[in-house]
C-alpha cells in the first residue's frame, strides 16, 4: 500500500511519523486549529483540528497518519461543532475584540470569521482574571488566555527558560508565571523570547506596539485564517 | 418581506454610544434608497417614544439597567425580527468591562473621586433607572433573530443586511464585512 490517505475525496501523501496535520499542511489542505503550531509538538487540546477518520472525530494534530485513511475535513458538521467550541471559548473568557490590541491578528477571533461565529451563544462567564503588567516589555492579560499552551511549550522547548505553566483545574485553570512573587516583571522572560511571539490572542502582548498596523490592514482584515496559513506557512 | 408595504423598523440604543447607529447613517446616499422601501417606528431619529407594532428592530448596546430590559421587552414584544447590532448588544461589550468591578466602587470612581463634578454625590433621584451590578448581552434576556457583529458594524455590512432581509433574503455578510473590531 502506498503511503497516501484522502481528505475529503482528495489524495494526500505522507511521510512514516507525520501526523494528519502535518500531512495537510505540507499538501497546503487547511484544517482548522487553534493550540496548533507546527513549530512545536503537538498539544491536542483545544479540538479545533478535528477531522472525521473512518467514522470516527480525533485530533488531527495528534494522530498519526496511516495508509488507506479516508478523512472528513471541510463539513457542515465538523465546522459546526468546532463553531460551538469556539463559542465556549468565547464565552469563558473576556474577549472583547474592540479594546483589544490583537484584534486583526488574533487566531482565535479568525477561526471565529472563518467559521461564521456571529455570536458567544453561551451565557458569558465574565471570569474575574489577572492582569500582569509588571514586566517593562510585556503584558500579561489573562482574561485573553485560552490555555493553548503554547507559550509554556515556547518556553521550554525552544527558549530553555519554563517560564510560564497552567495551575488549576477545569474553569480555575489559570496561566502561571515562574518567580518567586509569580509575576512576570520578576520572570526570566525576554521580549526576544519566542514564548511572546506565538500566543494565538492577545494575552501576551509586547508594550508599545499599539497599532502601529492600523485596524483594517491587519493580517485577517481581508484574507481568512485558512489562506493566510496555507499560502504564507504558519504566521 | 412586506409583499409592497413599507417595511417598518424601530431601533434603540440601550447600553451603547450610538456608533452602531451612526454607522447606519454611514451608508450615505443609499439614504434614499432605503427610505424607499421602509419607514421608521421608535428611532433616535423620530424621536417617537415607544415602539409600536414594526417588521424589523434593530437593538444596539447590550443590557446595564431596568429601563433597558423594558425597551428590549417592548421592542420583542412589537419586532417580528430582532436584530442584536454590534458588539455590546451581542456579548455586552465596552461597558462589561466593568462587570467584575463592584457596582459602588464604579460610582464612586465615577462621582465622588473623579475631579470637577459638584457636589461630589452618587445621583440618587428616583426617576433614575436602577443599574444593574453586571452588563448582559441582549440574547440572555429575550430571543434573537440575527446577530450583526462589529464595533460598529461597517455601514456596507448594514447595508448588505437590511437589503437581504427587506428582500426577503436569508442576510448573508460576506468575509471582509464579518468583524468583531
Amino acid at each position: 500500500m502506498s503511503d497516501t490517505l484522502t481528505i475529503d475525496g482528495k489524495e494526500i501523501p505522507y511521510r512514516p511519523g507525520q501526523t494528519i496535520m502535518d500531512a495537510a499542511m505540507a499538501a497546503g489542505v487547511y484544517i482548522p486549529h487553534l493550540c496548533h503550531n507546527p513549530e512545536f509538538k503537538p498539544h491536542g487540546s483545544c479540538k479545533l483540528c478535528m477531522v472525521n477518520v473512518n467514522g470516527r472525530n480525533v485530533a488531527s494534530c495528534t494522530m498519526p497518519a496511516a495508509s488507506g485513511m479516508t478523512v472528513l475535513n471541510d463539513t457542515p458538521e465538523l465546522n459546526g461543532a468546532r463553531r460551538s467550541l469556539l463559542q465556549m471559548l468565547f464565552a469563558e473568557g473576556n474577549h472583547l475584540c474592540p479594546v483589544c490590541e490583537r484584534s486583526g491578528n488574533c487566531h482565535l477571533q479568525a477561526l471565529a470569521y472563518y467559521l461564521g461565529m456571529t455570536n458567544p451563544h453561551y451565557v458569558q462567564f465574565y471570569p474575574s482574571r489577572e492582569v500582569d503588567a509588571s514586566h517593562p516589555d510585556v503584558l500579561l492579560d489573562r482574561n485573553r488566555c485560552i490555555m493553548c499552551e503554547l507559550c509554556v511549550r515556547a518556553s521550554s522547548e525552544v527558549d530553555g527558560k519554563d517560564v510560564f505553566g497552567l495551575s488549576g483545574r477545569g474553569i480555575q485553570t489559570r496561566l502561571v508565571v515562574n518567580a518567586p512573587t509569580g509575576l512576570l516583571g520578576d520572570s526570566a522572560l525576554a521580549v526576544s523570547d519566542k514564548a511572546v511571539q506565538v500566543c494565538p490572542t492577545g494575552a501576551l502582548l509586547i508594550k508599545r506596539q499599539g497599532y502601529r498596523v492600523p485596524v483594517g490592514r491587519r493580517m485577517f482584515d481581508h484574507k481568512p485564517i485558512s489562506v493566510v496559513q496555507t499560502e504564507g506557512g504558519h504566521d | 418581506m412586506t409583499d409592497g408595504k413599507k417595511v417598518r423598523i424601530a431601533t434603540c440604543s440601550l447600553a451603547g454610544c450610538f456608533g452602531c447607529h451612526m454607522s447606519l447613517l454611514d451608508i450615505d446616499e443609499r439614504v434614499f434608497d432605503l427610505m424607499q422601501l421602509v419607514e421608521f417606528d421608535r428611532t433616535p431619529l423620530t424621536d417617537i417614544k415607544h415602539c409600536g407594532p414594526c417588521d424589523v428592530g434593530i437593538v444596539e448596546g447590550g443590557v446595564c439597567n431596568a429601563e433597558n430590559v423594558h425597551v428590549l421587552k417592548e421592542f420583542r414584544k412589537n419586532c417580528k425580527v430582532l436584530v442584536a447590532t454590534g458588539a455590546c448588544a451581542i456579548t455586552g461589550g465596552l461597558p462589561a468591562l466593568r462587570n467584575n468591578i463592584d457596582l459602588w466602587d464604579c460610582f464612586q470612581e465615577v462621582y465622588q473621586y473623579e475631579g470637577g463634578l459638584e457636589g461630589g454625590q452618587v445621583p440618587n433621584d428616583p426617576e433614575l433607572p436602577l443599574p444593574f451590578d453586571q452588563v448582559r448581552p441582549i440574547a440572555e434576556v429575550v430571543k434573537v433573530d440575527y446577530f450583526l457583529p462589529g464595533c460598529p458594524p461597517p455601514a456596507d455590512a448594514i447595508w448588505k443586511f437590511l437589503s437581504d432581509l427587506i428582500a426577503g433574503r436569508e442576510p448573508r455578510l460576506d468575509y471582509e464585512m464579518l468583524h468583531f473590531d
